[in-house]
């Protein structure tokens, strides 16, 4: 039943942020459904190994990879596919927490929180260097038609 | 003679255009550059070189006369991933041979002129189910959720009524941060919201530099450091302006 709430919410989530970003009509159920499948990678992930940096580095790569594949199909930049699906990954939550902590003056949680909000930065960053290596290789695999 | 290095002159002036619009909408460094590339080859300038930061094009091209070179200024950027999509199927167009010169820049300009943004109540609309959504993601309760969603709907709205007034982007968001913030808190307050960190980490999401900080890193990646590294400032005082925005309001609430 939460898993069913996820997906929901991440699904609607994803696809009015393809709205804010001002996304071609016909891409934003596509945006939608490439949302919640990163969600659902990162939510099961990361109640099943509590590791918020792994479950951010899967989720990322799962996202990167499909909308490439995505951007080739429809002949549209990738970018259109990837910025939606990415945006429920960003460690708002633990940044908005860091931040309180630093208002309060509790310097140790704040940095604490800060080094972690850091490492989800850098692993969405690493999914997608990662990401981009995969599908270089794949091109590289699959014989040109000519 | 004179009529090539018109001729030139045309075909630069295309790649800027398309390069313009498309940097403007939030596109990646390195596909404007390849996008400003392929029209030019496809128009039989093969060896151009181009630099593209956030703030600028510089654009030259080589042949057989002296090199020329152009420079556009970037003054504004927003996210409309729509002109993105436009301008890469004109430079699909282009390179497959459909459209000439004249029709590219015709459509360009038109594309340059339109606006082509959902209308604000939509967009508004869409914020605020999406701040709701994001409250339920990060792991609040449905009771917060109508709080969630006004908080940040509002949020919204009054980022972009504030953005018309004040043209510095980072002002707005803070004051747009400090209205979710400060919202959130009357809800709690009044006993309609619960938890005010959930409602306010949903309803911030809006206003969160996604797009700028995937884009940051792509470029970094690409090789594109200055672009790259600008970008990731960009996001870095957009996230500190809203941190800021909600900080006042928690420590003097």
């Amino acid at each position: 039943m939460a898993i069913l709430a996820q997906l929901i919410t991440s699904f609607i989530a994803t696809g009015s942020f393809g709205i804010v970003f001002n996304a071609p009509k016909e891409t934003l159920v596509k945006c939608g459904l490439i949302g919640m499948g990163g969600w659902l990678v990162y939510y099961l992930l990361e109640g099943y190994t509590n590791n918020a940096v792994l479950a951010t580095l899967a989720a990322t790569v799962f996202i990167a990879v499909l909308s490439q594949e995505l951007a080739k199909f429809y002949k549209t930049p990738v970018i259109i596919f990837s910025v939606a699906g990415i945006i429920p990954l960003v460690p708002g939550g633990l940044a908005y927490d860091a931040m309180r902590n630093f208002v309060e003056n509790d310097y140790n949680t704040a940095l604490g929180l800060a080094a972690k909000v850091l490492m989800i930065a850098g692993s969405i960053a690493f999914g997608l260097v990662f990401s981009e290596v995969i599908n270089q290789v794949i091109r590289k695999l699959t014989p040109k038609k000519s | 003679m004179g009529n090539q290095v018109e001729q030139t002159y045309d075909i630069m002036e295309v790649c800027l255009l398309a390069g313009k619009i498309m940097l403007q909408s939030g596109a990646e460094t390195y596909r404007v550059e390849d996008t400003m590339m392929r029209i030019a080859s496809s128009f039989g300038i093969v060896k151009t070189h181009s630099y593209v930061t956030p703030t600028g094009i510089i654009f030259s091209a080589e042949g057989d006369e002296p090199t020329k070179t152009k420079l556009i200024r970037i003054s504004e950027r927003s996210t409309d991933l729509k002109k993105v999509a436009l301008v890469n199927s004109i430079s699909r167009n282009i390179s497959s041979g459909t459209i000439n010169r004249k029709q590219a820049l015709e459509q360009l300009n038109e594309i340059d002129s339109m606006d082509l943004s959902f209308p604000l109540g939509t967009q508004v609309a869409a914020a605020t189910l999406a701040s709701g959504c994001f409250m339920i993601m990060f792991k609040g309760g449905w009771n917060d959720f109508i709080p969630a969603m006004i908080s940040g709907g509002l949020g919204y709205l009054s980022f972009v009524c504030f953005h018309r007034f004040i043209p510095i982007k980072f002002f707005s968001e803070f004051l747009a941060s400090f209205v979710i913030g400060l919202l959130s808190f009357i809800f709690v307050k009044m006993g309609v919201g619960h938890q005010l960190d959930k409602i306010i980490i949903g309803s911030v999401m809006t206003l969160v530099p996604g797009l700028l900080v995937t884009n940051a890193i792509r470029d970094l990646m690409a090789g594109h450091l200055v672009s790259g590294l600008s970008k990731g400032a960009e996001a870095f005082l957009t996230a500190f302006a809203i941190g800021a925005g909600i900080a006042v309001v928690v420590s003097f609430l």
